[in-house]
């Protein structure tokens, strides 16, 4: 590993070496999802995470271009996503102004007019152009589950040899394949002809202690004593069967929300009042503090 | 809570990663794995073990965690493998062989009825000849049909053509009037040589409208749970890319990719070895909050075919079906006890899911399916 500047994808010798520079990074990876960020670096393969909300997928792209010192391109992924919002896009007014100026000064070469109006200033692009063209980058496909199906299609091409090809431009390559991690939230089942080209990880929440370590180095103001009974009580009510158990992500906010009230450790009265830091539903609401699980949060 | 699995720790009686020494040992020993893998019902096919044996190449093949995470993250392709995946690599390399052969715990039941029963012999059993036979059967209680009737309706079933309510899709297609489409005005201009052309427009275009069907298969219904089936068969076939169907009673089963054959036997063959809790009981509420949590419901119409004989706790229903009116675009409950003389809603799970219901139905005979595939078709009741 060079000691200076950013470190390169081949610099990474081993899973180890990458663990310690996400730890770095403040980002605490247990050990497979570490060997599968260094398999995605070393091999060029896109890294499918999934796994319920909240568990760092997202975090973990964002840690891997901070580490990389790479930009990071995100993709958000909804209904209706197709390739002018994902790939590229025509600037037409541009276009429509370069004819309107062209026939003014009476240039009517129709073949010319043509190459001029297609040509690359023209061209917006769009995430997935964009993670073509910049090397290095990091390329973030954030809940591939909201695309439609039709969608995988075109993401298949992209990600099976890193090119684009543009009709009226022809095929735009990467040199060197960007970093590509995938999220799902397993809504519905990707494609298997997608999840052939990747790498699959599911993600768990993370253990207890991974958990507490977690906590105190995102808030360095956070007393060992809170972080514990968070993360206890975060891994209790993942348990109880909630309609949205709560993530990393919520039990973070959860923990912030605590500290800015000037807790010290976790009382029922301002774990009560901050709980919507950490559960989203009414229901849930109602069964902790209706079913007694909000007693069991003190221990 | 899902608890981080421990990494299977490898005995030492088998051909271990430990023992392979030359790398020929090692591709043997891990085409062998994925052998073991395939037959355990793990999609572990060649091309995800050159996968493999590339991301062994970066990684250190002697180190059993290395050879486990590597497997793994290649020859993995859902969060269903993963258990199956770790009892294999515990076998495999723990000096057990995993037992060959299928998926372990599920005993297969086969559901399907006999075909053409033995009074016809080989004979097409009895065809429905005149209009009004078939009017007979069409509101006939699949209940109380002998086989010949059964297998009728099977196939009238098949031939039902099930229209589906148009939504708007965010996708564009050329249209007279909508926002203007620079692409297309862009060529066309081209097209005339720079000079400048009629505005061409864009607009949304329609979609059909995704169905949910949840088919409840305990005990109670298994006269009707073979014919809703297929009739999700139908569904499924009318509307491939808009329907998905699943079977409800103690475990809740995604039966879409079973049901996707176009021959409806060999469809309904592979339902009903999918589906593990064949008349079981009846979980309604356990069942619908594993369903609302796979996000299937935004938006489709939500049809569910069951009595509501409920045994689990009708509360968990209640505040399981408000969640499901307020993500699903309709919920439909077609209920095959509903079209007999005198029906009153007295079940208490009928009793808790009424209010939240916005159609419902009966489901007993070919009618009350017609009836179904109308109010799906965007027909309101």
């Amino acid at each position: 590993m060079r000691t200076g500047g950013a470190p390169d994808v081949s610099d990474v010798r081993s899973p180890g070496e990458l663990g310690e520079l996400l730890d770095r990074q403040d980002y605490l990876a247990d050990e497979g999802l570490v060997v599968a960020a260094f398999l995605a670096l070393r091999m060029g393969r896109p890294l499918l995470l999934e796994g319920e909300a909240g568990v760092g997928k997202t975090e973990l792209a964002r840690t891997l271009a901070a580490v990389l010192e790479a930009p990071l391109i995100r993709l958000q992924c909804y209904e209706g996503l197709d390739g002018p919002q994902a790939l590229y896009d025509w600037d037409f007014a541009r276009q429509l102004l370069h004819l309107k100026a062209a026939e003014a000064q009476g240039a009517a070469d129709a073949a010319r007019l043509e190459t001029e109006v297609y040509d690359r200033r023209f061209l917006v692009a769009r995430p997935l152009l964009r993670a073509v063209e910049t090397q290095p980058s990091v390329l973030l496909i954030d809940e591939i589950d909201r695309a439609d199906v039709e969608f995988e299609a075109i993401l298949l091409e992209v990600l099976s040899d890193f090119a684009i090809t543009v009709p009226e431009l022809g095929t735009i390559r990467a040199e060197r394949p960007p970093v590509v991690v995938l999220t799902s939230n397993r809504t519905r089942e990707v494609h298997d002809a997608l999840k052939r080209r990747c790498l699959y990880h599911w993600l768990e929440h993370p253990s207890f202690d991974r958990e507490v370590a977690i906590l105190l180095r995102r808030l360095p103001a956070c007393s060992a004593a809170l972080a514990e009974q968070v993360a206890a009580a975060a891994g209790r009510l993942r348990g109880a069967g909630l309609i949205k158990p709560p993530g990393i992500a919520e039990s973070l906010d959860w923990a912030e929300a605590l500290l800015t009230l000037g807790a010290r450790t976790l009382d029922p009265g301002l774990a009560a009042a901050t709980l919507g830091a950490l559960l989203k539903h009414r229901e849930d609401h109602e069964a902790v503090l209706g079913g007694g699980l909000l007693g069991d949060l003190r221990a | 809570m899902i608890s981080v699995p421990e990494t299977p720790e490898p005995g030492n009686g088998r051909p271990g990663p430990a023992r392979a020494g030359t790398p020929r040992d090692l591709v043997a020993v891990m085409t062998g794995f994925a052998r073991t893998l395939r037959a355990a019902g793990v999609p572990a096919d060649h091309e995800r073990t050159q996968s493999l044996l590339r991301a062994l190449s970066h990684l250190d093949a002697t180190r059993p965690r290395d050879v486990y995470w590597a497997g793994r993250l290649t020859l993995c392709a859902s969060a269903d493998d993963l258990p199956r995946y770790d009892r294999v690599f515990r076998a495999y390399f723990g000096g057990r062989r995993a037992g060959r052969g299928r998926r372990a715990g599920l005993v297969v039941i086969r559901h399907t009825a006999v075909p053409s029963g033995g009074d016809g012999g080989d004979e097409r059993p009895a065809r429905v000849a005149s209009a009004s036979a078939a009017e007979v059967l069409r509101n006939r209680d699949v209940a109380a049909m002998t086989e010949a009737e059964l297998t009728e309706a099977r196939r009238l079933l098949a031939l039902m053509r099930a229209g589906r309510e148009r939504r708007r899709s965010r996708r564009f297609g050329p249209s007279r009037r909508g926002r203007l489409d620079g692409g297309a005005t862009v060529r066309e201009t081209l097209r005339r040589g720079g000079e400048t052309a009629r505005l061409r427009y864009r607009a949304h275009r329609a979609r059909p409208r995704r169905v949910v069907l949840l088919v409840d298969v305990s005990g109670s219904m298994s006269p009707y749970a073979d014919t809703l089936l297929r009739l999700g068969h139908a569904l499924l076939r009318a509307e491939p890319r808009a329907t998905e169907v699943f079977s409800a009673g103690t475990r809740l089963t995604r039966l879409t990719a079973e049901l996707r054959h176009r021959d409806p036997s060999t469809a309904m063959d592979a339902a009903s070895a999918a589906i593990p809790d064949w008349s079981g009981g009846t979980r309604l509420g356990e069942e619908l909050r594993r369903f609302l949590a796979l996000n299937d419901a935004r938006g489709a119409t939500v049809v569910i075919a069951s009595d509501g004989w409920e045994r689990g706790d009708v509360s968990l229903l209640a505040a399981q079906m408000a969640r499901l009116s307020r993500m699903a675009h309709r919920v439909i409950w077609a209920n095959p006890h509903k079209g007999r003389e005198g029906y009153r809603p007295l079940t208490a799970g009928i009793r808790a899911a009424l209010p939240y219901i916005d159609d419902f139905v009966a489901g007993h005979s070919l009618a009350a399916f017609e009836e179904l595939a109308r109010l799906l078709g965007g027909a309101h009741a």
